[in-house]
This record gives structure tokens, sequence and C-alpha cells, in this order.
């Protein structure tokens, strides 16, 4: 068996599970936000069953539309509150958390081996940590409060095994991007998409987080990486729960995937996903007539201290062009703190950045820079839709932070290493 | 089960962005949800559907977010049923999940014109193009999933299952 079906198997209570087989699962965690958790209240609340299954086991966390941008968001919060409180749930509020798949490894709830489901679709990020975790709906996070269980059909498995080291302002958001570029929209719908290979190895947590966390963009069910001493590294401190042996959680040899891509990332540059789907993907290199309106750095998939680290590093000493207000949005506090800590924020202040508090806001067009008819953003986000961010009539780029940051410099869409060695 | 409507065809990869955009998912009451399904691709679409639709998709229909405010929007608009070549996981989920059924079918798009009156099976696993006098083979979905559309959605086959331990 590979990872993914050992942990479905335990958490179903069977020796072995294959593909297209249906398990019930027994849920570890369930996380809920601002705008799904409503929903699923009520739900709940028709459901007729008093408490959950385990307040132990289940999380909220107000980031979507936070702080409060109206009257209506207001009420969700206060409701969200309201219900943790008389659930016993623990609630990350405004100031305490941040974005909901950096606070839920940072706060130690995501372990190796556990089955995690969420109310929203980039839950799969945690398969950075060896989890089997994939996105529900409101109704059905609901029925898990009620029950702690989950009817799952076991996904096949594509295993993209990666090579080679990243050239210098190339990131794992590069080679998400060209995985997604060369599968499709619709590449891995229902199944896994599992990365192994040197390079993950070598990979930092917050790399691997950047690529289960688009998986979803091809489709995927669930993205995963096995754990390692880097994940052990990453939850020192943050748990003060046994670890399963991580031999466990190793795929077989003889595990079987469908299917199998090789990527060596050694000669793969900067990539870009053109408007107005994630697959539509390009070299930042042949891009650079594109004129930019805004510039984002930020979200679930590139709002870490890592991704600060190396948009600061490009912007040091330098100012955004005029005319492309540049938004750095920490994922969370932690992140926030880390990068005060670090003297990024200076540096992005200095450089006519504006760093705003930890929020999904701009990413999902909710609140903080949202785009006007015939605008142009690029942004480290994970999704360029038609009025993702806005106006429909709005265009969205993705990119990594290195490409955004450079971009935010020259007013155009650059490839961080062009403007690297215009400098030298 | 069994439903009828005109069809509205959507092309491949059409994400809940456009079913419904973000900046709605404050709002609670259905209706109001209703007001805004598809506005990412045709605002007058709450109008056309108001009659009672089949939405047929191409492939990956409702790719994206989680939201199940957009298979809500789409049932509350007026939509009986959604045919599609394929779905996006969570989306497919969510609209069984809410009472809103959803078949995946290969071919779907080339059988149906827009505008076709279509009348579709569930059970019998059989989608009849009306306008042009056709009887398409479906797939059958499983036993489950039946009976939680039968219910109404999955809290109303829930609270049945409950009852009965």
């Amino acid at each position: 068996m590979n990872i993914t079906e050992k942990i479905l198997a335990k958490a179903s209570g069977k020796p072995s599970v294959s593909p297209g087989e249906i398990v019930d699962a027994n849920v570890d965690m369930i996380m809920v936000h601002d705008l799904t958790g409503p929903l699923a209240v009520e739900a709940f609340r028709r459901i007729g069953v008093e408490k959950v299954w385990d307040n132990q086991k289940a999380v909220i966390i107000l980031d979507h539309q936070v702080p409060a941008e109206s009257v209506k968001a207001a009420e969700l919060h206060k409701m969200m509150r309201q219900f943790a409180k008389e659930q016993g749930i623990r609630l990350y509020d405004v100031g305490k958390g941040g974005i909901c798949h950096q606070v839920m490894p940072e706060k130690g709830h995501v372990l190796p081996g556990t089955v995690i489901v969420g109310a929203d679709s980039h839950t799969c990020t945690y398969g950075a940590f060896g989890a089997f975790a994939t996105g529900i709906g409101s109704t059905e996070a609901a029925a898990v409060f009620a029950t702690g269980k989950i009817w799952l059909k076991v996904p096949s498995a594509i295993r993209v095994n990666v090579e080679g080291k990243f050239r210098k302002y190339t990131a794992p958001k590069d080679l998400i991007l060209h995985v997604i570029g060369k599968l499709g929209a619709g590449g891995a719908i229902y199944k896994c998409v599992e990365f192994r290979g040197p390079t993950i190895r070598a990979m930092s947590i917050a790399g691997r987080m950047t690529l289960c966390n688009m998986t979803v963009e091809m489709g995927a069910k669930n993205g995963i990486v096995e754990p390692d001493e880097t994940t052990r590294e990453f939850l020192k401190g943050r748990t003060t729960k046994m670890l399963p042996p991580f031999e466990s959680l190793i795929s077989d040899p003889d595990a079987t995937y469908e299917k199998t891509v090789h990527i060596d990332v050694t000669s793969l540059g900067p990539q870009v996903a053109c408007p107005s789907q994630v697959d539509n993907v390009k070299p930042a290199s042949e891009l650079s007539n594109v004129t930019l309106d805004q510039a984002f750095i930020g979200s679930c998939t590139n709002g870490r201290i890592e991704d600060l680290r190396v948009a600061a590093e490009i912007l040091k000493g330098k100012q955004v062009k005029d005319g492309v207000r540049t938004l750095v949005i920490p994922a969370s506090q932690e992140v926030y703190r880390q990068a005060l800590n670090e003297g990024l924020i200076e540096i992005f202040t200095d450089a006519g950045a504006l760093v705003c508090g930890s929020t999904c806001g701009p990413c999902l067009g909710g609140h903080i820079g949202l785009l006007a008819p015939g605008e142009i953003c690029v942004s480290t986000s994970n999704r360029n839709f038609i009025g993702r961010m806005g106006s429909t009539q709005a265009n969205v780029y993705l990119a990594s932070p290195a490409t955004v940051a450079a971009s935010a410099v020259t007013g155009r869409i650059t490839d961080p290493q062009e403007l690297e060695a215009s400098k030298a | 089960m069994k439903v009828t409507g005109t069809a509205i065809k959507f092309g491949d990869n059409i994400d809940t962005d456009v079913i419904l955009p973000g900046k709605y998912l404050v709002l609670i009451s259905l209706d109001d949800l209703a007001k805004h399904a598809m506005e990412g691709l045709d605002p007058a679409f709450p109008e056309k559907a108001a009659k009672g639709v089949i939405v047929v998709g191409g492939k990956n229909f409702g790719c994206g977010s989680s939201r199940e405010q957009a298979p809500l929007a789409l049932k509350y608009a007026g939509v009986k049923c959604v045919l599609a070549e394929s779905f996006a996981r969570i989306f497919f989920r969510n609209a069984i999940n809410i009472g809103l059924p959803a078949i995946e079918f290969k071919g779907i798009s080339t059988a149906v014109d827009n505008g076709d009156e279509v009348a579709v099976d569930f059970e019998a696993g059989k989608v009849r193009n009306v306008t042009k006098g056709k009887s398409l083979e479906a797939p059958k979905l499983p036993p489950f999933i039946l009976e939680i559309l039968a219910d109404g959605g999955l809290i109303e086959n829930l609270r049945k299952r409950l009852k009965k331990k």
C-alpha cells in the first residue's frame, strides 16, 4: 500500500484497502472557518444531536473575513464564537491565529498518519505532514461533528518524483505550477498526488505545504509527502501527543500508482499561471509585457516566513513601482511576529508595500485589495478564476513570492533572475 | 426520482468562484444566494433558471473552493439536477449532501444542446433528450447516494439513520 492507503486502512479498521473501495473512516480532526462554519452549525442543529462527537477533535478558525469587514461577517463570527463556547471547541479568534491552513499545523493540530477533514478546499495542505487531509462542504462537516465519521472512496494515486536542485529564485511554487500545467486542472480529479524523491526530502515544510496546498487545483482528493526528520523537527514543541512510528507511514516498494511523473527541477525557471485557469502556465520570462496594478504576497499557499524572506530579499532597498499597490499578508500571527523580529516588516514598509494583518482577504476577493474592472494583479495565492479577486473583468496571474516581489519593483511580470542580473 | 427541465449548457472547468463569487459568502439566506447563481458567467442565469432547469456541464464541473453555497445557489435558483462529463469531488459531494442530484455522465455535453428538454430518471439510470427524441443510458448512482437524495439531503438522511439506532 502507499501512505494514503495505509492511513485510510488504519482509520477504517481494515488490514488493507485498495483504490475505488469505499471506507467509513474515523476522523481525527475537523476544521471549519468563518465562511463554511455557519452553514455547518445550522446543519448540525437540524440533525438534532446536542454535542459534537469529540470537542477535542474539532477546531474553528476565523480567517476569511477578519477582522469583520461588514456587519454580516461580524454576525457570522459571533455565531461561531457562541457555538465554540457552547461545545467547548477550540476557536482561534482575530489576533490569535491567522489563516487556517497555517494555524492548524503551527498549533499542533496536524499529525502524521491522521485523517483530517476541513470545510475548506485547501485542507489538502496538511498532506505535507504525512496526514490524509481533504476538503469537505459544510453539511458534511455537520455530519462529522455529529458522528466523527466520513465515507471516503480510496483514491488511486499519481506519484510525482522530483529530483535536482532549485535554481536561485525558483521555488516549490514554480514546481507545483509546472506540475499543474502538465497534468491539467482536472488531471488528478478524485486522486491522490504523492510527492517523492530527493528534492522533496531536501525541501522545507513550507515548500511541501505549498505543493500539497495546490494539488486541489488539479482536482486531487489529497496531496501527500511521507513524514521524515524535517517533519519531526517542525512538530517539536508544537504537540505533546505521541507521534506514530514514521516507518508505518512509508509507501511500500510494491505500492501501486496509476501514473508516475518525473521532474528534474534543475532547469526549471519561474512559472506563472495566466488568467483564468490555474493550468494556463507559462514561464515568467515570456510575460514581461504584462503590466500590473496590484501585487499580492500572502495566502495559505505562500504567506509563510520562508516566502516573506525571499520577497524581502528582493525588495530590500528598492521601491515598488508607482501604480503597483503591493500587499503583504503574513499567513499567521506567528509568521507576522517572526517577520517583525527579522526586520522584514520594515523592509516591506520602506519599499512602499502595505503589510496587513493575517487574513485570507484578497485571495478570494473577500475584502482588502479587491480589483476593479480591467485591472491586473500578480499574486502568490492559488486561484486566478474569473472574478476571484474582485471584478469579473480583472485578471489574476499566479506566481512565486520571488516573482511577485520582482514584478512589484518593475511594474510588469518579471523573472526574478532577470532583475538580479540587471542589478549586477 | 425523476426530474425534467430545459438544459442550460456550460463548458469545462466551471469553478465555484463563477458559480457563486466569494463576496457573497457572507449571505445566509438561500434566496439571496440564488440571486447570484452563475453571476461570474451569466448574470441573467437566475432569471433563466427560475422555471426549473437542468445544468449540463463539461469536465471538472464545480472545481475550486469547497463552498457549499455554490450548489445551494444553483438549487435555489431553480436547478433540478446537474449532469456533467466529470465533477470536482467536493462539489459533487456537496450537491448530493444538500439534495441536488448530480450525475457524472461522459458524452452528455455532445448529446444535449442548449435549450433541449431533458428528462432524468435516477433509479433507472436513464436520461431522455425529449427535444431530440433520444434515450441515453446514464450511469446509476450508488444506492446509498440515491437514498440521501430521496431523503432530501445528508442531514435528513442522518436524522433518519440516527433515529433507527
